[in-house]
């Protein structure tokens, strides 16, 4: 408990003293939230209704052309769509066959379509005016920065995090930190903790995420109030999501990078978590493992010298006074 | 060395209690400095393990206070406590130029030690001030950090934990100061192991002052 310091309220009001971007984050979110920019429930279009009625069930009946009788089949698991996902998300007042071939009305869909290439964020979005704020062009220049670019190449396509059927910006139009940083975390969740998805882009062993993070203390209590990217991405001033997903071991560790600046809001926290643990566990237990401790100083530049300049005169004086000891023995 | 020169010092309780203490506080200032300065890439330790032998010794130190303050009402031991105000600037003053020029000139010290002064004047202002602002300080504002619904929400806009946090590391470093020159302090003598010796056994060597 060296060097302590006592923020001073400037220090803690001073906008520019929110430079973390985990806290630029926390602001952009009630900016956006403020300023009323919100998802509206979009009605899906009938047409969809034709593909739904097969990629929404479990089962699916087709007329068998050959045996002239009507089949009733398994559906593929992976391709059963969930209905709601799709309408909230950001292309939910689309056809499928504004992505999709119209040759996959028929059924059996023709096995050439598998080789249709189907467009990409960039193909539609780069270059537009009207979606300017999202950057489209300069988070591709990122992602292309990024470590899973660098290993993967084009097999890692935007898609792979972001689903084209079922995304949504979530930090735009969302005001509970809770659900953005869910969301967020669960496009990295969707593959990190999937084999199978993750074996579509690797062939090397996946690293258990837990494990990987076994250092910081109240892992899932971090994972469900900070996004994976707060740590594993570079800030770009100029983003609101920064892309360039960093080699790990770029990634941040400092606890103090968060626990100072947002000590604030830590503190008012505190007092919840403890009281809730100590009704749900055993009362000594949690008087002992209790986390009342603001971790990190409350770092202040000044006083921080002040203390260390304090310690260092201490042990000057003691050094001085040693010496002379030494010579007038 | 006489033996009618050494008297007895340190009794059994208080040495009891400073035994503790000591090794309390020494890990208390490790696994604090720890938290503090959490930082897996610079490891002292296990932030869980420093989070609960901060704690469980947080408690020992507290309880063992109460030994101390008990103890020093119930026996003698108060009496080297108490501070004359009047003329004390002075007092300080002498012992002051003892240490930074008398004792290198081997001049006498100004306030010998005896049966009836265990400690000199600089000694007096700061075990007093250590032992009944600083660590009571440190007990209240860290049982209130393990009790966090007892602390006041906000003091001016301030949120309560915060203050208290502050405090309670503020006066932390205050102590962990006064421990290293605490240990210094304690090496000036006839001997340097001569002070770390007495508060073992209790008796303490008057022949060098
Ligand atoms: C009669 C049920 C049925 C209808 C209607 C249907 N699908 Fe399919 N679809 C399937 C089944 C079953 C599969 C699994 C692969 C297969 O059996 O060909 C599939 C596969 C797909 C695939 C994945 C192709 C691949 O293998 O990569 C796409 C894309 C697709 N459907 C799109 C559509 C679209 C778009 C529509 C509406 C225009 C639609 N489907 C209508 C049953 C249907
Ligand atoms: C904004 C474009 C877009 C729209 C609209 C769209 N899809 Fe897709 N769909 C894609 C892309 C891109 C993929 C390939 C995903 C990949 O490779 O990761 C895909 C893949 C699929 C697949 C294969 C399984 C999978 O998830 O990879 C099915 C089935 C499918 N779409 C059905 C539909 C249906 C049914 C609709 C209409 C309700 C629809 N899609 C609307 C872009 C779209
Ligand atoms: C086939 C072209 C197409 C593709 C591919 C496509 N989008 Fe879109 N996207 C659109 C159109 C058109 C809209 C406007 C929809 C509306 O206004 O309802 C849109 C809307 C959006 C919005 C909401 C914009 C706003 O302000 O409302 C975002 C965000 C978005 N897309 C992101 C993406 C991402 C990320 C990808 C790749 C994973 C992607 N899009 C792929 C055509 C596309
Ligand atoms: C490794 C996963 C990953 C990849 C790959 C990825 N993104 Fe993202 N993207 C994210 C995450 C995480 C967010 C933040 C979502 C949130 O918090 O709401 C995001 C946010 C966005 C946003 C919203 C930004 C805003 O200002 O609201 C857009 C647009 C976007 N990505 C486009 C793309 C495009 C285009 C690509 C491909 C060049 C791409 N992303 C590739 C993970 C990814
Ligand atoms: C508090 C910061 C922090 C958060 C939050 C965080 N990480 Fe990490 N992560 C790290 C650090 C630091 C490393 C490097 C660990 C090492 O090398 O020992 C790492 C390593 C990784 C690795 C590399 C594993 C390997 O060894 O190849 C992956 C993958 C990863 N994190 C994914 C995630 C995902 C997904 C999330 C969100 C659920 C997440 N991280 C959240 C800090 C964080
Ligand atoms: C579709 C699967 C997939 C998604 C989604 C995904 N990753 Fe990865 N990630 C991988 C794979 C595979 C690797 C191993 C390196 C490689 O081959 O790209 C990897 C590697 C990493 C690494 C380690 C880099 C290193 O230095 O070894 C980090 C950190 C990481 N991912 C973080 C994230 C974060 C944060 C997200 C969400 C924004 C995310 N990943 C989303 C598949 C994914
Ligand atoms: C990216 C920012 C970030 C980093 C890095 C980070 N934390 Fe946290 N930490 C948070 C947030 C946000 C919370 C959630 C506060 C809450 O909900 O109580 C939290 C909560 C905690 C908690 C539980 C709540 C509390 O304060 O008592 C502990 C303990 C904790 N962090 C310790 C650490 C330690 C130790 C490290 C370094 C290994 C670390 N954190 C790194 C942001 C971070």
């Amino acid at each position: 408990m060296l060097e302590s310091e006592i923020r001073t309220p400037a220090f803690l009001f001073n906008s520019r003293a929110m430079r973390s971007y985990f806290q630029l984050f926390v602001f952009i979110i009630s900016i956006c939230s403020i300023s009323g920019i919100k998802a509206q429930e979009k009605p899906m279009t009938p047409e969809n209704e034709l593909c739904l009625k097969c990629h929404t069930n479990q089962t699916f009946t087709f007329q068998n052309t050959l045996t002239d009788a009507e089949d009733k089949r398994m559906m593929n698991p992976l391709y059963i769509m969930n209905k709601d996902h799709f309408a909230s998300g950001v292309h939910g007042k689309f056809k499928c066959t504004d992505c999709h071939s119209s040759d996959y009305e028929t059924y059996p869909h023709n096995a050439e379509l598998k080789l249709e290439p189907l467009s990409t964020c960039l193909d539609c979005h780069g270059g537009d005016e009207q979606y300017a704020a999202y950057q489209f062009e300069k988070i591709d220049e990122e992602f292309q920065k990024s470590v899973h670019f660098q290993k993967s190449g084009e097999s890692f396509t935007c898609s792979k995090c972001h689903d084209q059927h079922y995304y949504q910006a979530k930090s735009r139009t969302s005001s509970e930190v809770s659900e953005i940083v869910g969301f967020s975390n669960e496009m990295c969740m969707s593959c990190h903790s999937n084999n199978n998805k993750f074996h579509l882009i690797s062939d090397e062993i996946k690293p258990e995420l837990n494990k990987i993070h076994d250092w910081l203390p109240n892992q899932e209590l971090h994972f469900r109030n900070i996004r994976c990217i707060e740590c594993h991405t570079e800030v770009v001033d100029s983003l609101s999501v920064s892309h360039n997903i960093l080699p790990k071991e770029q990634a941040l560790r400092n606890c103090v990078e968060c626990h100072s600046k947002n000590s604030m809001l830590i503190a008012s926290l505190y007092k919840y978590e403890n009281l809730q643990n100590r009704t749900s566990e055993g009362k000594l237990n949690t008087i002992i493992a209790n986390k009342s401790y603001v971790i990190g100083a409350y770092q202040n530049p000044l006083l921080n010298n002040i203390s260390i300049l304090i310690f260092l005169m201490a042990l000057a004086g003691i050094g001085i006074h040693l010496i002379f000891r030494i010579i007038k023995k | 060395m006489s033996s009618e020169s050494k008297i007895y010092f340190y009794p059994i309780w208080l040495r009891i209690w400073h035994g503790i203490n000591a090794l309390g506080i020494l890990i208390l200032i490790f696994t604090g400095i720890n938290m503090q300065y959490s930082n897996p890439n610079f490891k002292l330790m296990d932030f869980e393990l420093a989070v609960n032998l901060h704690n469980i010794f947080g408690i020992l130190v507290s309880v063992n206070y109460l030994l101390f303050f008990i103890g020093n009402i119930l026996t003698t031991n108060k009496k080297y406590y108490r501070l004359k105000l009047k003329g004390l600037t002075k007092r300080l003053k002498l012992q002051v130029i003892y240490y930074t020029s008398g004792m290198f000139k081997h001049q006498q010290a100004p306030f010998p030690l005896s049966e009836k002064r265990k400690f000199n004047p600089m000694q007096k202002v700061a075990y007093l001030s250590v032992m009944y602002l600083f660590v009571p300080g440190l007990i209240f504002t860290g049982l209130a950090l393990l009790f966090p619904e007892t602390i006041i929400e906000e003091v001016y806009s301030f949120s309560g934990i915060f203050l208290t946090a502050v405090l309670h590391s503020s006066l932390g470093f205050l102590v962990s100061i006064f421990l290293i020159v605490h240990l210094y302090v304690a090496s000036i003598g006839k001997n340097p192991a001569d002070n770390f010796k007495s508060i073992v056994n209790g008796y303490h060597d008057i022949s060098g002052h």
